[in-house]
């Protein structure tokens, strides 16, 4: 197995002491850009990324730099976003080893061609879907899980062969120089790069013309991506996050129902796309469940989460203070509220006598707040959370499986969870993606394999059966037509296909 | 143009209403699209006669037969089709329900094209109705006939409610993409497509495009000389070259050519008679901008007609062509040539033409003709394409359980049955879960510990081995 050619020293020990010292970030400027997307592409088209052994190589080289790293990797993302190192370890670089994992222990399967049923008048050829990479792709990861939404990616653009460029989030600066840093020691650097950038630049790498942009992110800049991509023809695979409803049923276990919700919202100080953004509560139990919330919130964080070693901060102050603006002007506080903006600190707040006009409720939650609004029964909770625009993720929690089964087929979104959260997109074998304004495309496992390769149809032929063949030849008589006429209603019957052509 | 958006309209409220999702909806519009063709052959055979002077036996095979197998394969396989897909579950999940399910888009959006004005715009149709959607079919202006004809017929067959056709040009079309749709499927040319896609992006709305390319055709030295002659001519001059996958220009060495040129003409002979213009077996150019453009081409190419050549503009016809001496940088090499002209380029060596076929975009489908299949073979793993034939012409694209997209500059996603059906739906991941397994779900939840984080890491973490992972979060 070769090993990733080691990088220039001179650069390595640069972006390490930068690091270190916490200096602000290098950037790559639009000229670098195009080089590195040139030298990416002559690597795609002399075939190095090809082979079998090369993908297993790198994927099994990503294992290993996010073992060998552990400690930088929760160094940095403690220090962009207060992650503790629990979540830093299981929600991050976990999940990325399971992908790559998946990958590598499923790679020779999914590179096999798929044979296609062959009919009567195929039986003596070949019938095949093969998969291709599509040569390079740009990868384009967001602030909240920048671990994750840069490499789980990476892992099944990798798999199916390509080269990539990758964008780690602009905000999470530590962690996008630490990428920077570690991926030329661990992967190919002809075939991988790492670029940092602004925000504003993103559109205008897209278009120096990529075969797939890959982007996790907010509806606007999605939006803008999508764009860039429209101008220059290129596909594109947007994830994006929104208001994901949580609906909680009168008949439900309260205490595990708050737990569960509770884990879900306030872990990385609620900065996740997966996360549940609003409770519509059954009135009958709402009480119950800001009473359960609260004894949870205290069993997780302690009395003060501000001593919690398990509780992180807001990422920036844009951030806290958009999310303290909306906390204000919305509902009712009924838990926590504190905030200190030198810390960026918000405490974990429960907001209840929410309604659908409060600006909470138009806006994104990327905080540890979660408001409650109420509802009197299922239908309205269906009819809420269909005027809304589909959401990436909706949760549903009852004990009664007619009333999920409702709230499953009647709505919409791109992933569905029932009495519990964030879970769904974690499986690595189901799709992970959004739907109307949620995006387009998935990943996770065999999907990403999908998302990045393209599906060759190859149909192989003898010149044998000439004699059948002739019946389409010109020139055209009925009696020919006739033949073929009958023998395809012959199939439709037996369900087969038989198209003599 | 008020029209249009209440049409929309419309058609969201009934998507809304939920009557589009049940089986027996699907299955009974797609019931009536089969009538819709079946009870009105003669008259989908007159309008393709007069949009493209196209010839019975072509007209039934690749439109009308077409159609009516996509519906047949969709109204049998639709249950299945339905059905949710369970995924494999895991020691954490064992007590939980995880499966995919398909789910309608909502309204969709389907453009046709002119070159086969019934399958372009009822193949994705179909796709679109299985998946449970409300449709908008906007046929090309330029096949006008048809265009007329599916006006008056699909009102009269399908549910008005939930499909609506959308005549017009151009401009009508750049009105009706101000709208929001839930997908939008194009058929047509690259330079449309930008403007489809910028519309389209403004509304984050997924698109698939199949547009065409210059599909290259590889003849190889050892190979069957007639039989390869006698399925390029009807591959090539089917619809009179008016193909998205017809092969738009032929690669081989100068060997081979010389010994193709008889095959060729002796085929040519055969099947479209010594007077081409009298055959009725031969199509017509579609209008009088599209000859034009053809004969000017012709004209500005620095090779040699050895075959055909001529023409007449009235009748819109341009005699089956062969031209040889073409180098990389001719006239006919420029665009997608889309009519019956055949340039012949030669090369010297597979590599040759590999890395010939390499410096041009990415096109719709692949040609190699060769008795060698390590040739074929080497060709289909070095080249990339939308789809692929070795020995024979365009019918890749006939088989039902083989996708039909584009690749690169010749589009992306797919349809033709099974994959149809998949363009226009959603696969929603769900999951299912009950509250048992609370006690190991505490070892995720805060104040984190150590040795919880030890124990996660222990069961969810995957082993290079066939160990599937284990979410226990």
């Amino acid at each position: 197995m070769s090993n990733a050619p080691s990088p220039s020293p001179t650069r390595w020990f640069k972006a390490l002491r930068r690091t270190r010292l916490g200096e602000p970030c290098l950037k790559t400027y639009h000229s670098e850009c195009v080089g590195l997307l040139k030298r990416a592409r002559a690597a795609f088209q002399a075939g190095r990324t090809a082979k079998e052994n090369f993908r297993l190589a790198q994927l099994e080289a990503i294992v290993r730099m996010l073992v060998e790293h552990e400690g930088d990797f929760v160094d940095a993302l403690g220090r962009d976003l207060h992650k503790p190192r629990f979540e830093t370890i299981v929600s991050e670089l976990v999940l990325v080893k399971n992908e790559a994992l998946h990958a590598i222990n499923n790679l020779k399967k999914w590179m096999q061609p798929q044979r296609v049923e062959r009919n009567l008048s195929t039986t003596l050829d070949e019938c095949l879907l093969v998969n291709e990479p599509l040569g390079v792709v740009f990868i384009i990861g967001t602030w909240c899980s920048p671990v994750q939404l840069c490499l789980a990616p990476l892992v099944g653009a990798i798999a199916a062969g390509n080269c990539a460029i990758i964008y780690p989030p602009e905000y999470t600066s530590h962690t996008g120089e630490l990428l920077h840093r570690l991926i030329p020691s661990y992967l190919d650097n002809e075939c991988f790069h790492v670029v940092l950038a602004g925000i504003t630049d993103l559109a205008e790498v897209v278009e120096l013309k990529f075969d797939h942009v890959f982007f996790v992110g907010n509806r606007e800049e999605g939006s803008k991506v999508a764009q860039a991509a429209a101008r220059t023809l290129t596909p594109v695979t947007l994830v994006l996050s929104g208001k994901n409803p949580c609906y909680v049923d009168q008949q439900c276990d309260i205490v595990t129902t708050a737990q569960r919700i509770a884990w879900a919202r306030f872990h990385n100080a609620g900065q996740s796309v997966v996360a549940p953004d609003y409770i519509l509560c059954h009135v009958d139990v709402e009480a119950q469940l800001v009473q359960a919330l609260k004894c949870c919130l205290v069993q997780f964080y302690g009395s003060d989460p501000r001593e919690s070693q398990s509780f992180g901060r807001m990422v920036n102050l844009e951030s806290f203070n958009r999310t303290r603006d909306l906390l204000w002007r919305s509902g009712k506080v009924a838990v926590g509220g504190q905030m200190i903006e030198s810390e960026k600190y918000i405490a974990p707040t429960i907001l209840t006598e929410v309604v659908e006009s409060d600006p909470i409720m138009q806006h994104d939650v990327f905080g540890p707040v979660l408001p409650i609004l109420s509802i009197n029964n299922v239908d309205e909770a269906i009819a809420f959370i269909n005027r809304q625009e589909k959401p990436l993720c909706l949760y549903a929690y009852s004990s009664n499986s007619k009333v999920i089964s409702r709230l499953m087929s009647e709505t919409s979104s791109g992933s569905f969870c029932s009495n519990d959260s964030i879970l769904q997109s974690l499986l690595v074998v189901l799709p992970f993606g959004g739907v109307g304004a949620s995006g387009m495309g998935s990943y996770h496992g065999r999907y990403s394999f999908d998302t990045f390769s393209h599906r060759k149809s190859c149909l192989l032929r003898s010149v044998r059966l000439e004699c059948v063949s002739y019946l389409r030849y010109p020139p055209y008589e009925d009696r020919n037509l006739a033949l073929m006429t009958w023998a395809n209603t012959l199939s439709q019957k037996s369900q087969g296909w038989c198209q003599i052509l | 143009m008020d029209a249009q958006n209440q049409v929309v309209e419309r058609l969201r409220s009934a998507f809304r209403s939920g009557i589009t999702v049940p089986e027996g909806f699907r299955r009974a519009q797609l019931r009536n699209l089969l009538s819709l063709i079946k009870d009105n052959e003669q008259m989908i055979l007159d309008a393709l006669h007069k949009d493209l002077a196209k010839p019975k036996f072509e007209a039934v095979i690749s439109e009308i037969d077409m159609v009516i197998n996509e519906l047949y394969h969709a109204i049998d396989n639709l249950k299945s089709w339905m059905q949710p897909e369970y995924v494999s579950k895991n020691m954490a999940t064992k007590l939980d329900n995880c499966f995919v399910r398909r789910e309608p888009l909502g309204v969709v959006l389907v453009i046709g094209a002119w070159n086969y004005p019934l399958q372009l715009t009822l193949l994705p149709m179909v796709g679109a109705i299985a998946a449970g959607n409300c449709a908008i079919i906007k046929p090309s202006e330029v096949s006008a006939a048809m265009e007329r004809l599916l006006a008056e017929l699909i009102p009269k067959y399908m549910c008005q409610d939930c499909y609506a056709i959308v005549c017009g040009g151009a401009e009508e079309t750049k009105v009706l993409l101000e709208n929001r749709f839930d997908h939008i499927f194009y058929t047509g040319s690259q330079k449309v497509a930008r403007s489809i896609l910028q519309a389209a992006s403004v509304h984050l709305t997924p698109v698939t495009l199949e547009l065409g390319g210059k599909c290259p055709c590889f003849i190889d030295d050892q190979v069957n000389m007639d039989a390869a002659a006698r399925r390029l001519i009807w591959a090539k001059f089917f619809n009179a070259g008016q193909s998205c996958v017809a092969p738009d220009y032929v690669l081989c060495s100068r060997a081979t050519r010389d010994a193709l040129l008889p095959a060729l003409r002796q085929a040519l002979g055969a099947f479209y008679s010594e007077e081409p213009r009298t055959c009725p077996d031969l199509g017509r150019i579609a209008t009088d901008r599209h000859w034009t453009r053809l004969m000017e081409l012709l004209g500005r190419s620095r090779g040699k007609v050895v075959l055909g050549g001529e023409s007449n503009q009235e009748e819109k016809y341009i005699a089956p062509t062969v031209v040889v001496n073409v180098e990389e940088a001719d006239a006919l090499m420029e665009e997608e040539i889309f009519g019956p002209i055949l340039p012949i380029l030669t090369v010297e060596s597979v590599e040759e033409g590999i890395d010939f076929i390499n410096r041009k975009e990415k096109p719709l489908a692949l040609y190699v003709f060769s008795n060698n299949s390590s040739v074929i073979t080497t060709v289909l793993e070095k080249t990339s394409s939308g789809g692929f034939c070795s020995n024979d012409g365009i019918v890749h694209m006939t088989l039902p359980g083989l996708p039909f997209g584009g690749v690169g500059a010749s589009g992306w996603g797919n349809y033709h049955g099974h994959w149809g059906f998949e363009t226009f739906s959603h696969r929603r991941g769900c999951m299912l879960r009950g509250w048992a397994l609370e006690k190991i779900n505490t070892l995720r939840y805060p104040p984190y510990t150590e040795d919880n984080l030890g124990w996660l890491r222990w069961t969810t973490s995957a082993r290079k081995t066939a160990w599937n992972s284990c979410t226990v979060m």
